[in-house]
């Protein structure tokens, strides 16, 4: 019994500062101690998102961000783990490619933007690039990092135990190399979100960034915190999908 | 490959020399060993004892000497032989059953329950290595090293981390399968005791050389409590410390003293 009041204290008590919070948002809006032209109610947000959705709005503006997120992802992790393996593994790649690589990751990608305009335009290709540019750095470096820390004592015995080639790759570095690659991915969501509300909010013409920026014509407050709070959705969603994957990728862990 | 009905290896040592970069770890060292002989190789820290056993695995190459099994030379890793190692190496994102199966066909998924149940790990085999104590993770190894039948076992300083009650159930329990299978073995320990409770020879590793050879005529299983044992203890641990406490220091004990200790054994 006692037991149950404490499991259900636990799964409360992390909500309770939130919840007041949007509760004294709501009252003070409602008495005028915070006008609407500086903050919005959240029941105004919730009617704001309620009518965007009903006219579809909304959901084509979520779906092409997060087709672009999901593009970008993919296109800059897919070649920096890539390449994280290459040079973690072969010596000659290592050599030939990694300082060019830690060259180009001094460059803050986001400051490559206005030639990315020039190179691309302000479609698809210019947003899909430039998060494909943030992610590929930070799963690049602890993807070659984890490879390069897996236990060297491990690989001996793998050695020992008649391991080579893929099979020394598959059960000991690729495993051993694992969390590594995994905090890299996490960061580089963050990385991927940060990436495309910037450049959906200074070039675009849809997405959740265009949204809050078009709504700023117009001077829909209520449209910019919706972009604002969907944006952390998406933020919170994917950190808890990675976060997902980790614990189940490292089970072996706890 | 061994003739039918050998399940050991001979292992001869010929003038083995190592070096890395310019420090001589091993130098011009000999050592023959038998068939199904289990050998014991003492030694401060740092004189190459784990160089050896790496040698003998074909992990690494002599830069002088050779290695012969069975009089045939040691090419590239030495497939015959199976190594354990002090701090287990198991692979923590693999079950028990697993890492024991690690480098078997997949077909022989039984022998590796077999190799667990003969260390008394058969109701482990789902379990994560992290959820084992130090003695359990140590017999998983030497499940996994046992499973591929091999004719050489390596051991370094397999029980060094263990506490004195687990270390004494893990000798017993490689004496037995040692009887049992009669594979040729190696243990590099620490510890005196251990090398004369186990093994046939003790052999002192000095300045990159063999510098004592000393066989162990008792019978087993053998009693720590016996005379004999004692003095074969001290007789090499004296020998290792350089205690130059005996005159005539002849630390190999000779055949008058060896009867002497077996009557009073017996
Ligand atoms: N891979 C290596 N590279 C360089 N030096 C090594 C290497 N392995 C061992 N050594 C050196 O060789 C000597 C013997 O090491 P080792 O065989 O591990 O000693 P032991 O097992 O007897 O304690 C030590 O001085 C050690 O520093
Ligand atoms: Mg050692």
């Amino acid at each position: 019994m006692k037991w149950g009041i404490k499991s259900s204290m636990e799964k409360f008590l992390p909500w309770f500062i939130p919840i007041l919070l949007i509760g004294g948002w709501q009252f003070l809006s409602w008495t005028g101690a915070i006008p609407e032209r500086i903050l919005p109610a959240p029941s105004q947000i919730i009617q704001a998102g309620f009518d965007l959705t009903v006219t579809g709005e909304l959901y084509d503006h979520m779906s092409i961000s997060l087709w672009r997120a999901l593009a970008g992802f993919l296109i800059g992790g897919i070649i920096g783990f890539l390449f994280g393996l290459l040079n973690g593994v072969f010596r000659f790649a290592d050599l030939f490619f990694d300082t060019s690589i830690q060259m180009l990751r001094n460059i803050p990608h986001l400051a490559l933007i206005p030639l990315v305009i020039l190179w691309f335009g302000i479609g698809e290709t210019s947003k899909i690039f430039l998060v494909a540019l943030g992610v590929l750095f930070p799963v690049y470096i602890n993807t070659y990092h984890g490879i390069k820390t897996v236990d060297k004592k491990l690989i001996e015995m793998g050695k020992a135990y008649g391991l080579r080639g893929k099979e020394l790759f598959f059960h000991v570095i690729l495993p051993g190399a694992m969390s590594s690659i995994l905090v890299g991915i996490r960061f580089s969501l963050g990385v991927m979100w940060l990436t495309l509300i910037v450049a959906e909010t200074i070039s675009a013409q849809s997405g959740i960034g265009y949204m809050a920026m078009n709504a700023r014509e117009f001077m829909q407050m209520d449209v910019i915190v919706l972009s604002i709070i969907i944006y952390a959705l998406f933020g919170k969603l994917s950190d808890m999908i990675a976060r997902y994957f980790e614990g189940r990728l490292l089970r072996w862990n706890n | 490959m061994k003739p039918f009905g050998q399940q050991g290896i001979n292992v001869s040592m010929k003038k083995v020399e190592k070096n890395y970069e310019d420090r001589e770890v091993l130098k011009g060292l000999d050592l023959q060993i038998r068939e199904g002989e289990f050998v014991a190789i003492v030694g401060k820290s740092g004189c190459g004892k784990s160089t050896l056993l790496r040698l003998v695995a074909g992990l690494e190459k002599v830069n002088g000497g050779s290695i012969e099994l069975d009089g045939g030379p040691l090419k590239g890793l030495n497939k015959q032989a199976r190594m354990m190692f002090q701090d287990g190496r198991l692979l923590p994102w693999k079950r028990v059953i697993d890492n024991v199966r690690l480098g078997l066909p997949s077909h022989m998924k039984n022998k590796a329950i077999q190799a667990l149940t003969q260390v008394g790990l058969k109701d482990r085999v789902e379990d994560y290595p992290s959820k084992l104590s130090g003695g359990q993770k140590q017999r998983v190894a030497l499940a996994r090293a046992l499973v591929h039948d091999p004719a050489l076992l390596l051991l370094d300083e397999p029980l060094g981390a263990l506490d004195a009650l687990t270390r004494l159930e893990m000798q017993a329990l490689i004496e037995s399968l040692w009887k049992q299978r009669k594979f040729t073995s190696i243990l590099v320990t620490h510890d005196v005791e251990e090398a004369v409770v186990i093994s046939d020879r003790v052999i002192l590793i000095e300045n990159g050389k063999v510098s004592l050879n000393q066989p162990i005529h008792l019978p087993r299983p053998r009693q720590r409590t016996n005379p004999a044992f004692s003095m074969y203890v001290d007789e090499i641990l004296s020998r290792i410390l350089n205690r130059k406490n005996n005159k005539n220091y002849s630390m190999v004990v000779n055949k008058e003293s060896e009867s002497l200790f077996n009557s009073i054994n017996n």
